[in-house]
């Protein structure tokens, strides 16, 4: 074998931008998540209070542009920029020159037109966010981009473990079903690991990718692994990701007897999560979704604090690009 | 078989370069003389018979390159590339012939095609170029093209490039048949039911950046098949892009028994790994994808010992805006002719994973001899077919330095060492910068 010398600093991209996107976890490091849970919290007292609108993010400009249908990720970012003040717009692929044949790059140019401080984008294909952060001064939050991330998500699952247990280190999180279609899996993964969690994935083979256990996570292809961990994550069943033919499970009636989350599969006091939408009946029963152990309401709630929370930190900390900050000093 | 424009033959004196000639284990500082395109004189302190010196101390001085796999794009898509703007850019790369594979629109499976792309040919392109012809009708994998007619008119080989000949039944015909021509069968292995939907090499990254892995055994799966079949009828065939560590296993022990089949592989499969494409940049994604670092290691040792006989650039020009989307969403492809020898002098040779004699051997003569081209040779008598290289010479690769129509280089933005200073193809000067 020859011998190579490694080159990943010229791996990477000549020119890495100043200005800071959330666009996945795994540029994150551990500091940043935890400011990011920290200032979520501060945001949730907050919302106890009566007048629940803060003036902290007035004069900035939040555009969502979702390219998938997306019911929680869409609304409670809609809301948290109107928590915070800013101006917000929001535009759904069906409906817009999307449906013309219009590519992303120039509606990207488009709505950087209007300045906006921070685009939220959910795009169908990886690598969409770092697109758009080439092409516009905004700041890009992935809404989540493919199978690749789905970082907000992560941040707001680990929130919800940091509220039940009080900690996230030495949890042991178990992540049931498709992990291979699955970039709330892989934000997790990573998410948990850089804050000390032990993960376990739990899978069907061919819905294992190979290669996954570099995260740091191990794996497993028997439901009773389950039965060791503090929380029990479950993923969607995503049928409209297996293409036809692929033959990744031979049936869903196999899956769910297999490796269906029941209440005989869990031990009491087992906490359960689910990024929904869910299908009852299929990778979850019914039960455990309405069980006073199931978080998944705790995680709908969690959104909306740690969104606020990725906006703020986003437009107050660090390098903010200088023109972007005259304009609103100006405004 | 090569067609180049009429230009004038060159009188050229250079001047005290190193002279690097692999096969003729020349390597010494010295003059060459070229008079009307050919090589006159070799040896220390030439007389310059009063044509144009080229000093050239601290130069290298090879036999010009040979890439057997270029996509021109013509006829079809002239936006992304043309004959004259393809050719143009494998003479600023150091190349004085370059085979142009048939997936075109139409695809080049008739005589009419192939004789319409010679005349252009020899209308504008720069330096020498030689086009394959499709396996079989349409590139379709079901009925062969008339492979004689088209030897005749001059077919360089036979190839269904971007598509693998997926029924081993129609390879065997195309090996049997196509062995009346005389010319070679280059495959494009791959397995499409194995890499389907695939984005990346299959592996740790995928795993991590979510996309569909197109795993290495859907390459070797199919190159172990084809050679298989070779190794059954006793006929050569040639591999093209090889990138997978049990392909190049599986070349070597069919050339050890004995089997005329040969391989080639990339300057981006040789000089990067899959961790490349964290990145997510569009133009670091290409059929068959970037590998791990045992594939890499695999192909640079296979680039050694001779089982990768050439070096084959793969050019393959896509339109900005076809490259300016997420990665998941862009066609595979990226340009390489104009830097293939600067990536490769940089990623292969000052690290010292391979010699200089290596590389120039594989970028010319081993290209040359796998499709019964004349090896380009520096020696008296020869027509001249040169490159002057300056490897002290740094440069930053950027989007104005292209001749190609097309700018989908994984190197934007790269500082490289090497330089092509001068390229003489088939006696012409074609390029001097």
């Amino acid at each position: 074998m020859a011998e190579i010398r490694v080159m990943r600093d010229e791996l990477r991209p000549p020119d890495p931008p100043a200005r800071r996107h959330l666009i996945s976890i795994a540029d994150l490091t551990r500091d940043d998540v935890e400011r990011l849970l920290a200032t979520a919290r501060s945001f949730g007292r907050s919302l106890e209070r009566e007048v629940k609108k803060l003036p902290t993010l007035r004069g900035r400009t939040v555009v969502n542009v979702f390219y998938e249908s997306s019911t929680r990720t869409s609304s409670s970012f809609e809301l948290a920029a109107k928590r915070l003040s800013a101006d917000t717009m929001s535009i759904k692929a069906a409906g817009s020159s999307v449906d013309k044949g219009e590519s992303l790059k120039d509606t990207a140019l488009t709505l950087a037109a209007y300045d906006p401080d921070v685009i939220v984008l959910r795009h169908p294909h990886i690598g969409a966010p770092q697109l758009v952060a080439r092409v516009t001064e905004a700041h890009v939050v992935n809404a989540g981009d493919g199978k690749h991330q789905h970082p907000t998500q992560a941040l707001l699952d680990l929130y919800t473990i940091q509220e039940e247990f009080g900690r996230v280190e030495g949890l042991h999180v178990a992540i049931v079903g498709d992990v291979l279609h699955s970039r709330v899996a892989r934000s997790n993964i990573q998410a948990l690991v850089l804050l000390g969690a032990r993960v376990t994935l739990v899978a069907p083979p061919p819905l294992l990718p190979r290669g996954i256990e570099a995260l740091g996570c191990t794996t497993s292809t028997e439901i009773a692994t389950i039965a060791a961990a503090d929380v029990v994550y479950v993923l969607r069943m995503q049928q409209e990701r297996m293409q036809e033919g692929a033959s990744y499970v031979p049936s869903l009636r196999e899956y769910t007897a297999r490796w269906g989350v029941t209440p005989e599969r869990l031990r009491p006091g087992q906490k359960v999560m689910h990024p929904g939408p869910m299908n009852r009946g299929v990778e979850i029963d019914p039960a455990v979704a309405d069980a006073p152990d199931s978080l998944i309401e705790t995680q709908v709630r969690a959104g909306l604090v740690v969104r606020m929370a990725v906006l703020y930190d986003l437009l107050t900390q660090g390098p903010v690009a200088a023109p972007a900050l005259a304009i609103h000093e100006v405004a | 078989m090569l067609w180049t424009r009429q230009a004038r033959r060159t009188d050229l004196v250079i001047r005290g370069a190193r002279v690097v000639d692999p096969v003729e284990g020349v390597d010494d500082a010295l003059d060459v003389r070229i008079d009307d395109g050919l090589i006159t004189a070799v040896g220390h302190s030439v007389e310059a018979n009063g044509h144009r010196v080229v000093e050239a101390e601290g130069l290298v001085l090879a036999p010009a390159f040979v890439d057997p796999h270029v996509h021109l794009r013509t006829p079809g898509r002239e936006d992304e590339e043309t004959i004259a703007s393809g050719t143009a850019a494998a003479a600023a790369g150091g190349y004085c012939a370059i085979l142009a594979m048939p997936n075109t629109d139409p695809v080049v499976d008739s005589a009419s095609i192939l004789r319409a792309l010679a005349e252009t040919a020899t209308e504008e392109a720069h330096i020498p170029v030689g086009f394959l012809a499709t396996i079989s009708k349409g590139s379709e994998g079901r009925q062969l093209t008339e492979m004689g007619e088209l030897a005749d008119c001059g077919a360089a080989g036979f190839s269904d490039d971007g598509r693998p000949v997926s029924e081993a039944g129609l390879l065997r015909r195309a090996l049997q048949y196509g062995g009346i021509t005389g010319r070679p069968l280059a495959l494009h292995c791959e397995e499409p039911t194995l890499s389907r939907d695939g984005q990346m090499h299959e592996g740790a990254v995928s795993a991590e950046l979510g996309f569909s892995g197109y795993p290495s055994v859907a390459e070797s799966v199919m190159v172990e098949r084809d050679l298989a079949i070779a190794a059954y009828e006793q006929l050569p065939l040639h591999v093209l892009h090889v990138s997978a560590r049990e392909s190049v296993g599986a070349l070597g022990r069919a050339q050890s028994a004995g089997l005329r089949v040969s391989g080639e592989a990339t300057p981006h499969h040789l000089c990067l790994t899959d961790e490349a494409v964290r990145t997510l940049d569009p133009n670091l994604k290409m059929n068959p994808p970037l590998r791990a670092a045992t594939d890499r290691a695999a192909l640079i040792d296979g680039l050694r010992d001779g089982t990768i006989a050439a070096v084959a650039t793969d050019h393959a020009p896509h339109a900005r805006h076809e490259k300016e989307v997420p990665f998941e969403a862009a066609p595979f492809g990226v340009t390489g002719l104009e830097t293939a020898f600067s990536a490769l002098y940089t990623h292969l040779v000052e690290p010292g994973l391979v010699t200089l004699q290596t590389l120039l051997e594989r970028m010319s003569a081993g290209p040359a001899r796998i499709f019964g081209l004349e090896r380009p040779r520096i020696e008296v008598g020869a027509t001249a077919n040169v490159t002057l290289l300056d490897p002290a010479a740094s440069w930053r690769v950027t989007e104005g330095g292209f001749r190609s129509r097309s700018t989908n280089s994984w190197l934007l933005g790269r500082t490289l060492k090497g330089k092509v200073r001068l390229t003489v193809a088939d006696g012409r000067v074609a390029f001097e910068a």
